[in-house]
């Protein structure tokens, strides 16, 4: 049996449709089966609510008298993009405000707006035969605009890796604060309410299909940015009238030391046209599979540490090799169900008709990496290769020599086997004769949590480690713990010198 | 009942400079959990925890050795209006005061709370806040 969207629609004219959100669907599917499923479900609505970064909205102001063309635009002190006509620009949702002595960006502004306060638009121009006017300063309302409309060009992503980190240090990322020693997982994803996972083929949810967008009724524009559905981490983008929209599902938000994002409520209504439909809106939890990244390489291609399921991360806690590592969600699981419960009541009250793809997505693409032209800087290519070493058992004092000598301040200290041990410092030495004679060899008084480095590694990591461990050199290791240079803060002037600006 | 501890460590006759909890439990026989202790060479800040019923003597005992004393009702507080329940805060807090609820409310449990100030750093919406 199949069902048209005609019927479905007429359905909802009428206010007979039967309307569940998928987070009821896979229990109707144990009861009645996929064809009774089929027979009684007609729209399953799905519905998100998470940190969207990827957000924003183009503005149209209206014009001054005398008028002007706007060059640079700020909202609230946050710049917009004005490289667009006279009176228009563009507000992203991460952008922030280099004036505010508080984190404040555009997710601040979109909020405001939204939640019908006033923002002050400034902007400036230098001045044309047409739009003699160069600079202008005035209060606005959401109201006051001709054009509000938010346009978000990649959301209500299919799934998210989940994070952790393996090293030492708290991280602040854009997937939220990460203890130290995988102290915890961090996801987002409203799992078995995601729009996309209840459609990972793209059979219904395309180009042209109306969708809830924060309060509003939106449209999918689109494929998303980055969509990489071969993946199985397609995205959406969308767009929708801010006017329309509600504050409780539009909110700004600030990830701690890493920056301004927006958390917006998306939800997509899914017609019931076949089997295949039915099967794909019973999916459950547990059988949306994700990776938990570790957020300690600071690469593109960061190692995986588990695979779990929605379902695991649910449960408040996972295994990472035997532990039990508690999780926290970044997205909101509560608000997800508003969301979907919300466009439910929509289609149940004839408020919103369904609409096939005019334009389906590609269901096998996938996103590349960066084709990079100039070659990224590594550790091997300014490095010192001449490195002053000493051997663990050697005296304090064949140290101090080899110091002076060597007009270093560093010195990696080296096992019998020419394996790196630790390393020691001008510091060490001159700490050691002053405070306790009877400490003789190096051993006793090198650092053994070594920080180092590899000759592969990026400069601007290898950098980031002396700052961020306030020290100023790092040995080089090979695969087999071998010192092959050392890397000190000097040596990082030398790509200044170049071409190379930063 | 959480009472935070403050004193000065400047001079030698300071509070600071004497074993006060371990006075306080000498003298009392109460036991004293601390919680969190913070203490350097000038000032320290003690949380402790005792039971309710002792409170006002070890309040007593210890404004009588000149140490502040505060009563921390709430601890961490949360700002319905901002919070999203999102649940970021959950696995950071060292004392599992952050749960769900069966509908997926956050739900805080602040009896448990150590003013670690953690969960007040990461909540990504500034929703979380310490008393006072």
């Amino acid at each position: 049996m199949e069902k048209s969207l005609d019927l479905i629609n007429a359905r909802i004219r009428d206010g007979s449709a039967r309307v569940v959100t998928a987070e009821e669907m896979p229990a109707i599917v144990d009861a009645l089966g996929e064809e009774g499923a089929l027979e009684e479900v007609d729209v399953v609505t799905t519905g998100t609510f998470g940190a969207m970064c990827s957000s924003g909205a183009f503005f149209n102001f209206g014009h001054a008298d005398p008028p002007i063309r706007m060059e640079r635009v700020w909202l609230n002190d946050v710049e917009a993009y004005a490289g667009i006509a006279a009176v228009d620009a563009y507000l992203g949702a991460t952008q922030e405000a280099d004036t505010q002595d508080r984190v404040y960006g555009g997710a601040h502004v979109l909020e405001e707006l939204v939640a019908g306060g006033t923002v002050e638009l400034r902007a400036t121009s230098h001045g044309t035969d047409c739009y003699p006017r160069r600079s202008i300063t005035t209060d606005l309302l959401l109201e006051d605009m001709n054009q509000a409309i938010m346009l978000n060009p990649r959301n209500s992503y299919q799934r998210y890796n989940a994070a952790t980190n393996t090293t030492d240090r708290t991280l602040s990322t854009y997937m939220g604060t990460l203890l130290p020693r995988c102290g915890n997982v961090s996801y987002s994803g409203a799992g078995t309410l995601s729009p996309l996972a209840n459609d990972p083929n793209f059979r219904v949810i395309g180009s042209g299909v109306p969708i809830f967008l924060a309060g509003a009724e939106g449209m999918v524009v689109g494929e998303g940015t980055q969509h990489s559905s071969g993946g199985g981490f397609g995205t959406l983008m969308v767009t929708g009238d801010m006017k329309r929209m509600r504050q409780e599902f539009l909110r700004a938000a600030v990830m701690p030391g890493y920056g301004v994002t927006i958390y917006v409520g998306v939800g997509v209504p899914i017609p019931v046209l076949d089997t295949g439909i039915v099967r794909s809106t019973a999916v459950r939890d547990e059988d949306i599979l994700t990776d938990v990244i570790d957020y300690g390489t600071p690469r593109r291609d960061r190692p995986s540490m588990a695979k779990v399921s929605y379902a695991d991360l649910r449960s408040g806690s996972i295994d990472i090799g035997g532990e039990a590592v508690r999780t926290s969600s970044l997205s909101s699981y509560r608000r997800a169900r508003e969301v979907a419960r919300e466009l439910k009541t929509w289609v149940e009250q004839g408020k919103m008709e369904l609409t096939l793809p005019v334009r389906r997505l590609d269901p096998a693409k996938r996103a590349k990496p960066m084709r990079e032209t100039a070659i990224t800087p590594r550790v091997r290519d300014i490095m010192n290769r001449q490195v002053i070493s000493i051997a663990e058992d050697e005296e304090i004092r064949a140290a101090a020599k080899r110091l002076l000598r060597g007009e270093t301040n560093h010195l990696p200290v080296l096992a019998g086997d020419g394996t790196l041990v630790g390393i020691i410092t001008t510091y060490d030495v001159s700490k050691a004769v002053v405070t306790d004679g009877r400490l003789r060899q190096v051993k006793d008084i090198m650092t053994r949590q070594v920080i180092k480095t590899t000759p592969d590694e990026p400069v601007d990591i290898a950098a980031r480690k002396l700052e961020q461990n306030n020290i100023s050199a790092l040995p080089v290791v090979d695969a087999t713990n071998r010192v092959v240079g050392i890397l000190s803060a000097i040596d990082l002037g030398k790509l200044f010198g170049g071409r190379r600006r930063r | 009942m959480k009472l935070l501890l403050t004193y000065s460590r400047r001079g030698q006759s300071d509070p600071g400079r004497k074993p006060v909890i371990a006075r306080i439990v000498k003298e009392t026989g109460i036991l004293v959990n601390v919680e969190k202790a913070n203490i350097d060479s000038t000032a320290g800040e003690v949380l402790i925890d005792i039971p309710d019923a002792d409170a006002d003597l070890v309040r007593r005992c210890l404004e009588e050795m000149g140490v502040a004393v505060r009563v921390m009702e709430d601890a961490v507080t949360l700002d319905e209006a901002e919070c999203v329940d999102c649940g970021a805060c959950i696995s950071i807090c060292p004392q599992e005061v952050f749960s769900f609820d069966d509908e997926w409310r956050l739900r805080v449990s602040a009896a448990r709370c150590v003013l670690c100030g953690k969960c007040i750093r990461a909540c990504p919406h500034s929703a979380l806040s310490l008393q006072g």
